[in-house]
């Protein structure tokens, strides 16, 4: 094991995942999502996870959010072993570094879309009227200026969806964690959502990882890491041609 | 970080007004049923002792017999007292202000057509001043009419009611075991006693007279003593039994063959049992308040499951499980506490209402509405713990796949 090479590799790399397995179950019943996965992310990269369902993507997801551990292997964000963490320390990694964007967009029902924004920076422990102004920079810069005051459901799912981006960058984190995030909308509202990312991508340097399973949707990201059958398919890990 | 979450729940709260109104609905009737109990117990004890203090606080009854056995009941194998006790406790104990033996039996008092049966009490003029009783109208005893045995009467306010209605009694004649007595003066009322009897419900007439008119013997049922105001009615008690023993020859290491009651431990043991009821209804409402909090954590518990979706993101945008934890256990404080400070303004409210009703003094608790808030506060914590802590402890994964 070359974990030197792997290791000097971090202080370069936002992401580093080394022989990461993921194993549900025990014994006979056990079940391999992850079977020994190594790639790494640097920052500012927009990626794309596709491979089709079953294949350990979501799985994979889940240990880039620091929501679960590597059964075996290592993941390193910043340098730093999430596997080696507990609950709560994973908890403030979330909440200082990372944003998550969800296929349900998951927003806080009859709650004003102001208030769902500004509730990461409460975690925070922000005071209120620095996140006031704060969730309303983030609203405008999804485009729902004069929307703060709507809920949920007054507002169509990709107005829903802005909101939620909205919630997953006020915090200005280093990394958007984006799982299928235009699974519930249709083509014209997803290549809006789609423009909006690579726009915060490009404009403010966050690092995106994007689960899809839509080609068009892809085809925005810097490159894409096809899983299937708990590996990395090394055939179709592709650059992206115009970069 | 606390005033986010306070104010949190209550957003939580509002959002589901009938929810959250029928979660507390528990909380509300147990507390309101231990603040109605508490208070109105708290009244009623307060006017047994008022009861009491208007028979004469100073008071001490001397009767035949071990012990006492509540009102009329005395041992019979015991020897009756005669006049001459009651003289003689007049004679030899220092520091009373009236001495009053007194006998009483029942009879039907007749005036005209109306017929009532009351009881007869015969005493002498002291019987007035021991009860701390005064005439409303006419006049008392004459000491020859006490000596003499005369056939002359005072009418507690009831009977008056009962035979006259409205006429006026005095100097009429009623008839009491088929003798005529005339009436010479009528009590003031002192209504219902705490025992639930009334009072005014009785004849008064010289105790000669009931001794050989309607009982045809010179015995004395008991002794009504009162001390002056400033003497220990302690000490009178011990001078009365010393003497009394004395004149009984009881030899020393035999009990007592009568027995001398301070009117205060009868309010001291009275008062102690409506204590006592009242603490053991307040216990029964209490268990309502523990159903209340079970209510509120089924509540939470459902709330739970419903807000999985909510509670998986707060945890994948960061929130700690004791973030978590605290929002759903303030929550449930603060349901519980508003349902406690509803409790407590309905319990009031029916205790100012019963009290009317059941004519005891409405008494404001302070300590039992304070112990109430604090109860229903902890209620919400233990059983909002449970529930707060599945919330807290849930998989970030799993509860953001929960549809």
């Amino acid at each position: 094991m070359n974990t030197q090479n792997h290791s000097k590799d971090s202080h370069h790399s936002l992401i580093t995942i080394n022989g990461v397995t993921r194993v549900y179950g025990q014994g006979s019943a056990a079940m391999y999502a992850l079977r020994g996965v190594d790639f790494s992310i640097h920052t500012g990269e927009f990626v794309a996870v596709m491979g089709p369902s079953g294949s350990g993507k979501s799985t994979c997801m889940n240990i880039l959010g620091c929501l679960d551990t590597p059964t075996d292997g290592e993941y390193l964000l910043e340098g730093v072993n999430v596997g080696k963490l507990s609950r709560d320390q994973r908890a403030l990694l979330r909440r200082n570094y990372l944003g998550f964007v969800f296929q349900g967009f998951n927003l806080l029902n009859r709650t004003s879309a102001l208030e769902n924004v500004e509730l990461p920076l409460i975690y925070r422990g922000t005071p209120i009227a620095e996140r006031r102004i704060r969730a309303k920079e983030a609203l405008a810069s999804v485009g729902l200026e004069g929307w703060e005051a709507h809920t949920p459901g007054e507002l169509s799912g990709g107005q829903q969806q802005r909101v939620a981006i909205a919630r997953a960058i006020v915090t200005h984190p280093r990394v958007l964690l984006a799982d299928e995030p235009t699974g519930n909308l249709d083509t014209a509202r997803s290549r809006e959502i789609m423009e909006l990312l690579t726009s915060f991508n490009r404009e403010r340097n966050i690092t995106i990882i994007m689960v899809t399973h839509e080609a068009e949707m892809a085809a925005y990201a810097g490159r894409r890491i096809h899983f299937i059958d708990g590996v990395i398919d090394n055939g179709q890990d592709t650059e992206r041609k115009n970069a | 970080m606390i005033w986010e979450t306070f104010l949190l729940a209550e957003r939580e709260i509002r959002r589901n007004v009938l929810r959250s109104s029928l979660t507390i609905l528990g909380i509300v009737i147990g507390v309101a049923a231990v603040i109605t109990m508490v208070t109105l117990g708290g009244g009623a004890t307060a006017q047994v002792a008022a009861d009491i203090s208007s028979l004469g606080s100073n008071m001490l009854q001397v009767r035949p017999g071990q012990g006492f056995h509540g009102p009329g009941g005395t041992r019979s194998a015991a020897p009756r007292f005669k006049v001459d006790d009651a003289e003689a406790i007049d004679r030899n104990v220092s520091g009373l202000a009236a001495v009053a033996p007194m006998s009483s039996g029942t009879a039907q008092a007749i005036y005209g057509n109306e017929n009532w049966s009351t009881s007869v009490t015969g005493s002498t003029d002291a019987f007035l001043q021991v009860r701390n009783w005064s005439l409303a109208e006419g006049r008392g005893f004459t000491g020859g009419e006490i000596r003499a045995g005369k056939n002359v009467c005072i009418l507690g306010a009831t009977v008056r009611t009962e035979l006259f209605g409205g006429q006026d009694p005095v100097n009429a004649s009623i008839r009491l075991q088929k003798l005529s007595f005339q009436v010479i003066g009528v009590l003031d009322s002192k209504g219902q006693s705490s025992f639930g009897h009334d009072q005014d419900d009785f004849v008064l007439i010289p105790l000669r007279t009931f001794q050989r008119r309607i009982a045809g013997n010179t015995d004395v049922s008991s002794i009504y003593v009162s001390a002056k105001d400033g003497v220990s009615t302690e000490k009178v008690k011990a001078d009365i039994e010393t003497l009394m023993r004395e004149r009984r020859r009881i030899s020393v290491g035999d009990d007592d063959d009568f027995n001398v009651r301070d009117m205060k431990e009868i309010m001291v043991a009275l008062t102690s049992s409506t204590r006592v009821l009242t603490a053991l209804l307040a216990a029964v409402a209490a268990v309502s308040l523990l159903v209340g909090g079970i209510g509120i954590m089924n509540i939470m518990l459902v709330s739970v499951t419903e807000r999985t979706r909510e509670i998986g993101t707060r945890l994948a945008i960061g929130a700690l499980e004791r973030e978590v934890l605290q929002q759903f256990l303030v929550e449930a404080v603060v349901l519980s506490c508003f349902g406690g400070i509803i409790g407590i303004i309905l319990g009031l409210g029916a205790a100012a209402v019963g009290a009317d009703m059941l004519r005891v003094p409405f008494l404001f608790n302070l300590k039992i509405v304070v112990i109430a808030f604090l109860f229903s506060a902890a209620v919400g914590v233990v059983f909002g713990y449970f529930p707060a802590r599945k919330a807290a402890r849930l998989d970030p994964i799993e509860a953001l796949r929960h549809e």
